[in-house]
């Protein structure tokens, strides 16, 4: 794959663009490309690089300025992009991951239809038909962006964001769809919630989701769903029941 | 294994370090205190390994006992307080910026607000035994974990304090040299968005005064000044990418916003410069009010001056000076004597205010 830009952040990262715009192929290269350089990284290839970290089209690499600098970086990091395939399928995991369409859990799932000008049954079926690709996580911990959401599901953001939204939120705005981890304040659309945590400190690695992952958002009815929270709170919800790949989470 | 009883926490006390490694990816920011560079000069002082966690507050400084063995403490350039006995208000000794020294069991120390306002550091040798988490003791107040219970420090919580180093020494001691407060403009290296900004922007960022405001906090800090205004062909919206402290993220109304330990991992407004490694402990040392310049300076010049200042810091970190116990007044013993004597003009190594640095901070027993 080739570097289309190089962005310097200060003398302690830089960023480097992979892909011209957003998109399920740009997150696929972008995981690729955090894969073969976090594997160059612990494998000892690349002194002084401490992080990578990888959103939409670009890949950020954290590094220590007192053992390496960027001139020397790039050195590295150019032919190792170089000789990575940019390939065709991502690199990510496959998840199914349950959801509650339920105005009682989605404020804005009464009004969302007539914004959009479709009907609720087109909404759902266009949250679920197909599996979203992860973009980034950001925000806050363990929150994915997904997308991209068909263009007539695409509206802006609300212009008054909420000081409350419960964790577990599933929201959409400018083609994308976000789950919180946490309450937070926000200002996507809720339209559904989701029972599964996101991000466990506990877990080996904390994140659920990664950049590159694909999830299909699969849509329960109350029971299942109330079943599901239950058992989340009392910690015996296992994430890799809802993994479609076979591959258990790290 | 001796233990640190918060008496009274203060507003923001919390257990930090350098911060998290390998979160960044999954939404995570760096975290970790503020003030790297006091944090790094602190862990010196108290012979702990570099990176080691100490208590990070803000506002208003806590009230400590320690119990169940002695406990060797530092404070930061802007922190002093007193040492009192278990259960009495009498000052047993004063306890002055930069300095480490020994609480015995059963004391207590009372610290003053920071000096100027704004964060400081108290280091304790052996540091504080909360587990890590991502690699880090550092409290990331936003989700809950890291530190202890993911939470600021409460009244009644015990730290346990870990084993110091055998580095970590008995008497009192400060820096012969002290840090000098730090002058002269902010350090920026342009990006990574330079290009979405005017001439006329970039200009302004390097020549305008910028004031803090009250809206800053630990992910990021908010400035008023001249508006920095984005090509009209660009706009103040970019395609989300990754986010380092330091970087300068300028919205749609051009008021600078400078991102610290706590800031997302990416974000969506153009970044129009970030500041440098080095001076970034300045920043977090900043109160609303402080005003500030920028100055750009090469990718190469910021890794150069990265060194550089890595070993002044190292340079002030080797030369230490053990000083007497300061007392209270009308507690004087024959050390305070013999230095009260002084003929004016000679350097007093024991008192850290007559150095470069300490002569804006007021003696303790003036005040």
């Amino acid at each position: 794959m080739d570097i289309l830009s190089i962005r310097p952040l200060g003398d302690t990262a830089l960023t480097l663009e992979l892909a011209p715009g957003p998109g399920a192929a740009a997150s696929a290269l972008v995981a690729r490309a955090c894969e073969a350089l976090d594997h160059a990284r612990t494998s000892g290839q690349l002194p002084g690089l401490e992080e990578v970290a990888g959103a939409f089209r670009s890949v950020t690499l954290y590094y220590d300025p007192l053992l390496t600098g960027q001139e020397a970086l790039l050195g590295l990091v150019h032919p190792l992009l170089k000789d990575t395939d940019a390939g065709e399928g991502g690199a990510g995991r496959a998840w199914s991951l349950p959801c509650l369409f339920d105005e009682e859990v989605a404020p804005d799932l009464a009004e969302l239809p007539a914004t959009l000008g479709i009907s609720r049954e087109a909404l759902i079926d266009g949250m679920t038909a197909a599996p979203l690709s992860v973009h980034a996580l950001g925000f806050l911990p363990g929150l994915p962006f997904m997308g991209d959401l068909a263009p007539e599901l695409g509206l802006p953001r609300r212009t008054e964001p909420r000081a409350r939204v419960p964790a577990g939120s599933v929201a959409i705005a400018n083609r994308q769809c976000v789950i919180y981890p946490w309450e937070s304040p926000g200002g996507w659309h809720i339209l559904g919630r989701c029972p599964v945590p996101l991000f466990d400190i506990a877990w080996a690695r904390p994140a659920l989701l990664a950049s590159g992952d694909l999830v299909h958002l699969r849509p329960v009815d109350r029971a299942a769903f109330d079943a599901l929270a239950e058992r989340a709170r009392a910690g015996e919800l296992d994430p890799d029941e809802f993994r479609t790949d076979g591959q258990p989470h790290a | 294994m001796p233990e640190i009883e918060i008496l009274s926490p203060g507003p923001r006390t919390m257990v930090q370090d350098t911060g998290f490694r390998g979160g960044r990816a999954q939404g995570v920011p760096r975290g970790g205190v503020l003030d790297r560079d006091s944090l790094f000069l602190l862990n010196a002082l108290l012979g702990n390994p570099e990176g080691t966690e100490a208590l990070e507050l803000a506002l208003v400084a806590p009230a400590l006992r320690v119990r169940g063995g002695k406990v060797r403490v530092a404070t930061g350039g802007n922190l002093q307080g007193r040492v009192t006995r278990e259960s009495d208000e009498e000052v047993l000794r004063l306890l002055r910026p930069w300095t480490a020294t020994t609480l015995a069991e059963g004391e207590v120390l009372r610290l003053d607000p920071p000096l100027g306002g704004g964060t400081a550091l108290l280091g304790i040798a052996g540091g504080i035994e909360v587990p890590r988490v991502l690699e880090s003791r550092s409290t990331f107040l936003k989700a809950g974990f890291g530190g202890l219970e993911g939470r600021v420090l409460r009244k009644g919580d015990r730290l346990r304090v870990g084993s110091p180093g055998p580095a970590a020494g008995a008497e009192d001691l400060t820096f012969a040299a002290p840090p000098a407060p730090a002058s002269g403009p902010i350090r920026v290296v342009p990006g990574p968005q330079d290009a979405h900004f005017t001439q006329a922007a970039h200009a302004c960022l390097q020549g305008a005064d910028y004031t803090v405001t009250p809206m800053t906090d630990r992910m990021g800090m908010r400035l008023e000044g001249p508006a920095l205004e984005h090509r009209p062909e660009c706009g103040a919206d970019i395609i989300s990418d990754g986010i380092a402290p330091g970087a300068i993220q300028v919205p749609g109304n051009g008021q600078p916003i400078v991102l610290l330990s706590d800031a997302q991992t990416t974000g969506g407004y153009a970044k129009i410069a970030t500041v440098i490694s080095a001076d970034l402990s300045r920043l977090g040392r900043m109160v609303p009010g402080d005003r500030l310049r920028f100055a750009a300076v090469t990718r190469d010049e910021a890794e150069a001056i990265a060194r550089t200042h890595r070993e002044s810091l190292a340079r002030i970190a080797a030369q230490t000076v053990a000083v007497g116990p300061a007392l209270p007044e009308g507690r004087l013993d024959l050390r305070t004597l013999y230095e009260a004597n002084l003929i004016s003009g000679i350097i007093d190594v024991s008192r850290t205010d007559h150095f470069p640095g300490h002569l804006e901070t007021p003696s303790p027993q003036e005040g």
